[in-house]
């Protein structure tokens, strides 16, 4: 982020926040980082997007390479530092800063990565939680019921829960419809998928197993990386369900097609 | 047992290929963990008790040395020999020298987990002993030539019928057909009374060492340990040095966070602690007691970036709360312990070479640590063993190529924008609008199971910067 954009933020006097959009937005569906964008906008932040952002390096952490991605974490560190806040539309991106960085340091960096840990949050945990959106006019609710995905780290690392589903009542009327089994992985896991395919796409069916049971036509949720998946594997096995990230429905965009559906 | 660990995956496909226990595992992963969760809501003091015992434990490896050799001195003074084993053979022959010793033959055994570890029944087996598991789940599956799929519910895989059709087959019936559960059980109950009676022998596992005392602790469900423990002459305690704690309040208040995390219940129907050989008053009780204490890998455990897993308290928690658990069963993972706790302990207590695809078999989705009862981070742990896998080269050689360079040009950021931009741009094309690939090169894992969504015209990088140049 340059010097320029961070103290243009100050000068405006309303909170900076930096929009680390993550990989799977940025190359595979821009849509939520616009959404991100504006609802950022709409709660009242000088919102920049710092050209250098790239991957948050989970591919490789993961998997074992700690080494690999030391490199790429001092960059986004230093890259986020001017910004008051630091805000990502993905659980699983915001706990990889906030719980996992400042583990792969000591001393000075171990320092910067726990300062921008402490002021970075999940999309919907910072629009209820922080800096609460607005809600001027109702938005057209979706058409059919709207069931919401849990991602495991936007669990269990950033307790991201009850924000995603207030903000869809309070914006556009939406009663998210509950699935039976909240806090059970859907099989995506990141590199998981494609090393234990049959295993992940048995998840993967149980999670929408459940979606279905529940009567809902779209299902939600704060992480691509999920959707994606559960959209792929849908798709595969001919199953009818939407899915869409909670950014786009929180900014009424029933334009896109959703992930996976044909241009 | 023979580790099949490798096959990882094979045993997976095989087991998931069979609908009828992949029904009942799904059932299980729904209620045991409403169950488990219902038993913590009812006691207010559970996460206290879990940090309290988290604190107990780390003191007690932190000075094991010290711990062990009071509860030796402690157990020896109560009258018990104290036996300390190096690694599997060793704990196996010295529990077949004291059965043979006072010429055993037949042994009743409790459920231990140890055991199954050092493979005891077969090598006493092999001696010409014979050895009957008694906890019905053990029995069952020592009746079917299996070994556990659970640590705490050995039999959990099988459905009554066929426990029913197994008991057809192995026991003398008559005209009894055993319709119902019951029936079963009490049939069991018989069978296995009558080995009770003339066992020579009693071997047990232990739940916990005490030092300041030197008891050990046990529950179960069914009093079988008490009837292993009591009537016959010679009693042999097997466990691991990680097992002791200091104090007996410190094991019951272990004990507060087992049984909850393991069956959903308050308190097992029997918790026993065992002292030593029968004293003069007493009326009953064996003659001849022994504890053999097993190391087997533990010591190098303590001195590693591992040893938080030495705290597991051996509840079962993180398997029944594993939805990869929940998929395959416990016999996929073809190793003695499964599930979260086991991928980190078997290669641990084998080699990482034959299990290096147990760390693999996790999402990281913290399920089993949030509810671990002994707030083991295994997430943590199997990602340190995806990383001494990495090192060992042992992992494919395309994926460690694959994300460190991906991890390398993720750090160029100029570079990256640059071939993201074109690459995004000919996937997009490359769709026809259809929005997703049916097929795509160097996805195949992905796409084997499910489509594979495809991008939008261009990056959002790339957009951002347009519109951002645009609006000027």
């Amino acid at each position: 982020m340059s010097e320029r954009s961070a103290a243009q933020g100050k000068a405006s006097g309303r909170p900076l926040v930096a929009l680390f959009a993550t990989c799977l937005v940025d190359l595979f569906r821009p849509s939520v980082g616009f959404a991100s964008l504006t609802l950022l906008q709409r709660a009242g932040c000088e919102v920049v997007v710092p050209p250098e952002q790239t991957c948050c390096g989970q591919p490789a952490y993961n998997n074992g390479d700690r080494a690999a991605i030391i490199a790429l974490a001092k960059q986004t560190i230093a890259m986020l530092e001017p910004a008051d806040y630091v805000v990502i539309p993905s659980g699983s991106c915001a706990g990889m800063l906030s719980e996992h960085y400042p583990r792969l340091f000591d001393g000075e960096w171990h320092d910067r990565a726990l300062a921008v840990a402490s002021k970075t949050f999940e999309l919907t945990s910072f629009l209820r939680d922080i800096a609460p959106l607005p809600t001027p006019e109702k938005l057209h609710p979706p058409s059919g019921k709207v069931a919401y995905h849990d991602s495991c780290a936007g669990l269990r690392e950033m307790q991201v829960r009850e924000q995603p589903r207030a903000l869809l009542k309070s914006t556009c009327g939406v009663e998210v419809v509950e699935l039976q089994q909240r806090d059970v992985c859907c099989g995506f896991g990141g590199t998981f998928c494609a090393k234990m395919p049959e295993i992940s796409a048995k998840m993967a069916d149980d999670k929408l197993k459940d979606a279905a049971s529940t009567g809902a036509t779209i299902l939600t949720g704060g992480d691509l990386g999920c959707l994606m998946s559960l959209a792929g594997r849908a798709q595969r096995t001919g199953q009818n369900l939407e899915m869409r990230h909670v950014a786009e429905l929180l900014v009424g965009d029933q334009d896109t097609p959703p992930v996976g559906g044909a241009d | 047992m023979e580790q099949t660990s490798r096959n990882f995956l094979g045993n997976a496909h095989t087991a998931l290929g069979d609908e009828a226990r992949a029904e009942r595992r799904d059932l299980l992963a729904l209620f045991q963990p409403i169950m488990r969760q219902s038993a913590v809501d009812d006691f207010a003091a559970h996460e206290a008790t879990r940090a309290h015992v988290k604190k107990v434990r780390q003191h007690t490896l932190d000075n094991l040395a010290y711990y062990l050799a009071r509860y030796e001195e402690q157990a020896t003074h109560n009258g018990n020999h104290v036996h300390f084993a190096r690694d599997a053979a060793q704990m196996n022959s010295i529990v077949l020298d004291i059965c043979q010793r006072h010429d055993a033959q037949r042994i009743a055994k409790g459920k231990s987990m140890v055991t199954e570890e050092t493979g005891l029944n077969e090598h006493l087996a092999r001696a010409g002993l014979d050895v009957r598991e008694t906890d019905l789940g053990e029995y069952i599956v020592q009746q079917a030539g299996e070994t556990p799929s659970h640590i705490v519910g050995p039999a959990l895989h099988k459905s009554a019928d066929e426990i029913r059709e197994l008991f057809l087959e192995k026991h003398d019936l008559g005209e009894r057909d055993l319709l119902e559960t019951s029936d079963m059980v009490a049939e069991a109950r018989q069978v296995l009374r009558e080995h009770f009676l003339t066992a020579d022998v009693g071997i047990i596992g232990a739940n916990a060492l005490i030092a300041e005392n030197g008891y050990s602790m046990l529950v179960t469900n069914e009093g079988n340990g008490d009837l292993c423990a009591n009537l016959p002459s010679v009693l042999i305690v097997c466990a691991t040095i990680d097992r002791i704690l200091p104090r007996a309040e410190d094991a019951t208040a272990m004990l507060r966070l087992l049984v909850r995390s393991a069956t959903g219940q308050p308190q097992t129907c029997y918790t026993s602690f065992y002292s030593g050989p029968r004293r003069a008053p007493d009326p009953d009780g064996p003659l001849e007691t022994h504890i053999v204490l097993l190391d087997n890998e533990r010591s190098d455990i303590l001195d590693s970036g591992y040893r938080e897993i030495l705290a597991c308290i051996r509840c079962g928690a993180c398997l029944t709360h594993c939805p990869i658990y929940a998929g395959v069963g416990g016999h996929a993972y073809g190793s003695v312990y499964s599930g979260p706790m086991g991928s980190v302990l078997t290669p641990l207590l084998t080699s990482l070479e034959e299990s290096a695809a147990l760390p693999n078999a996790c999402t990281s989705c913290g399920r089993c640590a949030e509810i671990c009862p002994a707030d083991i981070p295994l997430p943590d742990l199997l990602r340190d063993l995806r990383s001494e896998e990495r090192e060992q080269r042992l992992s494919p050689l395309r994926w460690r190529f694959g994300l460190k360079m991906h991890a390398w040009l993720a750090a160029q950021p100029a570079l990256y924008r640059l071939l993201t931009g074109l690459g995004i741009r000919a996937l997009h094309r490359l769709a026809r609008g259809r929005g997703r690939f049916r097929r795509l090169p160097l996805a195949g894992g992905w796409s084997s199971q499910r489509d594979f969504p495809a991008p939008q015209q261009k990056t959002f990088m790339q957009l951002y910067r347009e519109r951002d140049r645009h609006d000027g």
